[in-house]
């Protein structure tokens, strides 16, 4: 019989670094533990899908270099979504020395029948029964020596997220020896049996899995395996593959649903006596919070409650108002541009090289003020509210609440989270959208994301832009609504494709660790900070250049016309011209306009509703250039220009001929 | 005793020829059991039909035994193609072999598992029996769809019904195996169901596809 551990045969990895892999059903911690092995942070939060790609980081487990990879949440060795196939990469191509199958402790029953498979596998496997602090509160009893015994494989139970366990891992994982471990073999019926060893007898290859796991696979209709297989096998595939359709043909009506109900049945004589669950259930405070979150009597008040307090207040008056005022007028304004473009003018004799640090379109009084005066503090309280909400395990509630809703847009709930974070940074929310099952899906919630969601940055300059006329921010507020459920509703009519379907797991509510929301937030804003001040700085060269060389000049006289046909003065040009670059920059611009009294309610209201509709900002094209490819890409950001001036254009028309806002 | 195979075959023939197609008798060619058949003889011995002219008629005791040998075979195809999801030909030939193992209080499960069918896949009516009036007297679904439970009501996983076999690998993740236990934790806008400890939320199309027994 094969070994559990690395085959000969299998391609041997660079060095004497040893791996260890993070496999596990989603939420149930492997990035929390993938940080705590290597001290590196991969975000990490109460939402089941959080990590989408593989990460990896080295850690130094009793002396010795290790490399840790962690996986997307998978449900089964046999996948079906897009990360689950990336999670099996791993295990498919690359050999780790050890997998930890990390599970929730509560969910053993139904989480138990992977590390099944895992062991079937051959893969050298150590179990981390997670969680366990949350299961003792409502008092479940788990024998783990017994399970260990029964098992053949180091069962370890921990509660990463408080530190627990983890000295019993890195021992685990540095002690782990093909040898000592002593894996089981889990008899299924005759009838399977029978199945597998026919096609298990045909092949001849050397695997990473399993053969016999291999096979369960292949009689699963799993594509990858098969070319995997093929690929192996070579001639001999063909007749492995006639066997396998044969069984397939004869098993066809319930293949999947009995090799199920024969592993839970395995799982059932393995957990008897392991696991006790209480009498009575325990209802939790949290449990209570999340009835309340789920019913639409309850939640929708919730929800409000939520968005007021946490978008408008914590977001809109403290993060745009207050530390804007602070960052942007006192600091930037009228103590750092002064003394910077004195140290500057003494520094550099020539004022056209002045001009492009400090000013009218300076690097530093333009560029640097715009990202760390207004851009910074509104991001970093919307990241803030996000990451909260994020780690209560609020938003799979939120996705179920409004599902029906999103169905008419041909979107599920899932769609929520994208939606809810490109109120922060669209483009980050793009490519959250790989979280949405079908392609179909990821293209309607990609339109709607470049077209109507404004980010926060742009949220906070044209709340504060707006404030003075509410009925402005009623008409842009409309307008935006109204674009969504149109365009929404036409993609899911247009667009082909089947209505997609929508489940989802509801991890339990939770208080938030303060210093996970925190870390979250700070590297989201590493990243969203490393990702703008290159765009600031080069739209600041390169306005800078403009304007020396009388382009800029032309530029505006060009667009004057685009301008005066949606009724706007010819000094909005370059607010779109800032635009450009990012929505934000642009958005920002418009402040800088109406504070120097340049546009009336109608105009301002005309322009803000045009600019957030407008292109998205350069990042965010380049993400959705990755993620959907140029023809999609190149067709969304012309839809959504057109759109937007359309828009624009009859909404000034509508203003104009109403009397509204006049 | 049980009748076999043929004479059912027969009698189904009659009650269909009869009772839904309004006519008066059955004529034995239609059937394709030639009159030398000791079926013929089997079912007048048991004076459920009788022959005149080379015609078969109904007795009045042959009247229930036809009804309830159709539902039979109704059901039979019922269970064929919603349980066992064969369907077409292959679900009638399929049927034809089972219903003749339907008697003797069987029916009467498969009937409860199917929660009390009223058509068959050709839409044409089953004969209700004892357990569908019974259970209609009590209120008592059976198995029924997960959309038809009430909020906190709390059952056993059936089955699942559904063509699609990656949504039936989903569903089987998440723990909807038959066999475990589900309470319906609430209905609206989306149903939440808990498994185990776990809970999850899914729309209404898929919650029609799991069925759960009271």
């Amino acid at each position: 019989m094969a070994t559990c551990c690395a085959k000969p045969e299998a391609p041997t990895h660079n060095g004497s670094v040893k791996r260890v892999a993070l496999v596990g059903n989603p939420n149930v911690g492997k990035s929390v533990l993938f940080n705590a092995l290597t001290g590196a942070y991969v975000t990490v939060s109460n939402y089941p899908g959080t990590s989408v790609e593989v990460s990896r980081g080295t850690a130094d487990i009793s002396g010795q270099p290790w490399q840790v990879i962690d996986t997307p949440g998978m449900y089964s060795i046999h996948t079906i979504t897009e990360e689950e196939r990336v999670a099996r990469e791993i295990l498919l191509h690359e050999t780790p020395d050890v997998v930890l199958h990390v599970l929730d402790a509560r969910n053993l029953e139904r989480m138990l029948a992977m590390t099944v498979q895992l062991i079937e596998a051959e893969l050298p496997v150590v179990l981390v029964v997670n969680i366990m602090d949350e299961a003792e509160r409502i008092g479940l009893k788990i024998d783990l020596e017994l399970l260990r015994e029964r098992l053949g494989i180091p069962v370890i139970g921990a509660a990463t997220a408080r530190k627990r366990g983890l000295e019993q891992i890195r021992g685990a994982i540095a002690q782990y020896r093909c040898d000592t471990g002593n894996p089981r073999r889990f008899a299924y019926s005759r009838l399977l049996e029978r199945d597998i060893n026919e096609v298990a007898g045909l092949m001849e290859g050397e695997y990473i899995l399993s053969r016999r796991a291999l096979a369960l696979l292949l009689l699963q209709q799993d594509g990858e395996i098969g070319s995997l297989v093929e690929q192996r096998e070579g001639e001999r595939y063909g007749r492995i593959a006639e066997k396998v359709r044969e069984i397939a043909f004869e098993r066809r009506e319930s293949f999947h649903l009995e090799l199920s109900l024969e592993r839970k049945e395995i799982v059932r004589r393995l957990l008897k006596d392991v696991f006790c669950a209480p009498e009575k259930r325990v209802v939790t405070w949290a449990e209570r919070l999340s009835r309340m979150s789920v019913q639409p009597l309850t939640g929708i008040p919730l929800l409000l409650i939520v968005l007021y307090f946490g978008l408008y207040k914590f977001v809109g008056d403290f993060g745009a108002g207050t530390m804007v005022d602070f960052l942007e007028k006192q600091l930037f304004v009228e103590m750092f541009n002064p003394w910077i473009t004195h140290v500057v003018q003494a520094l550099i004799p020539w004022p056209v090289i002045q001009e492009l640090f400090v000013g009218e379109y300076g690097i530093i009084t333009l560029g640097i003020r715009y990202a760390v005066g207004i851009i910074l503090p509104i991001v970093a309280t919307f990241f803030i509210f996000f990451s909260f909400l994020e780690d209560t395990g609020y938003f799979p509630r939120l996705a179920l609440l409004v599902d029906r809703i999103f169905k008419r847009f041909g979107l599920t709930g899932r769609a929520v989270i994208p939606m809810v974070l490109g109120f922060g940074c669209d483009t980050m929310a793009t490519m959250v959208t790989r979280t949405l099952e079908t392609t179909r899906e990821r293209v309607i919630a990609t339109i709607l994301l470049s077209l109507t969601i404004p980010c926060s940055a742009q949220l906070g300059v044209i709340l504060a832009l707006l404030s003075k006329f509410p009925g402005a921010l009623v008409v842009w507020g409309g307008c935006l609504l109204l674009l969504f459920v149109v365009v929404g509703f036409l993609a899911a009519r247009i667009l082909p494709g089947e209505a997609p379907m929508f489940y989802m797991e509801l991890p339990p509510m939770r208080l938030p660790q303060f210093s996970n929301v925190l870390t979250k937030t700070y590297t989201r804003m590493q990243w969203y900070f490393l990702e703008i001040l290159p765009l600031f700085i080069l739209a600041s060269v390169l306005l800078w250049l403009g304007k020396i060389t009388g382009f800029f000049e032309k530029l505006v006289d060009a667009m004057t016309p685009v301008m005066a046909s949606i009724g706007l003065p010819r000094e909005t040009a370059i607010a779109f011209i800032f635009g450009f670059f990012r929505r934000d920059y642009g958005a920002a611009g418009l402040y800088e306009l109406q504070t120097k009294g340049l546009m009336d309610a109608r105009q301002l209201t005309v322009a803000a509703v045009t600019l957030t509709l407008f292109i998205p900002c350069v990042a965010q094209f380049l993400i959705m250039k990755k993620e959907r490819g140029w023809r999609v890409a190149g067709a969304i950001g012309v839809f959504v220009s057109v759109l937007a001036f359309g828009s624009g254009y009859v909404l000034n028309k509508v203003l104009l001929m109403s009397g509204l806002l006049a | 005793m049980k009748l076999s195979d043929k004479a059912e075959e027969i009698l189904e023939a009659l009650w269909i020829a009869v009772e839904e197609e309004g006519g008066a008798f059955l004529d034995p060619e239609t059937v394709g059991i030639p009159m030398e058949d000791p079926a013929y003889a089997e079912l007048t011995g048991r004076a459920l039909v009788e022959l005149r002219q080379g015609m078969v008629y109904f007795r009045p005791e042959g009247r229930d035994e036809g009804r309830m040998t159709i539902r039979r075979h109704r059901l039979a195809e019922r269970l064929m193609m919603d349980v066992l999801n064969i369907r077409g030909e292959a679900g009638d030939y399929k049927a034809c072999q089972f219903e003749h193992l339907l008697n003797e209080g069987v029916d009467a499960k498969v009937c409860t598992m199917l929660n009390h069918p009223t058509t068959c896949p050709h839409g044409k009516p089953i004969p209700s029996g004892e357990c569908c009036a019974e259970a209609r007297a009590q209120g008592d679904l059976g198995v029924v769809p997960l959309t038809e439970f009430k909020s906190g009501q709390e059952g056993e996983i059936a089955y699942i019904q559904t063509e699609d076999s990656k949504k039936m690998q989903k569903l089987m993740a998440m723990g909807v195996l038959p066999g475990n236990r589900i309470v319906l934790v609430q209905s609206f806008p989306s149903h939440i169901f808990r498994v185990g400890f776990s809970e999850f939320a899914i729309d209404t199309n898929l919650a029609r596809e799991i069925f759960v027994r009271k």
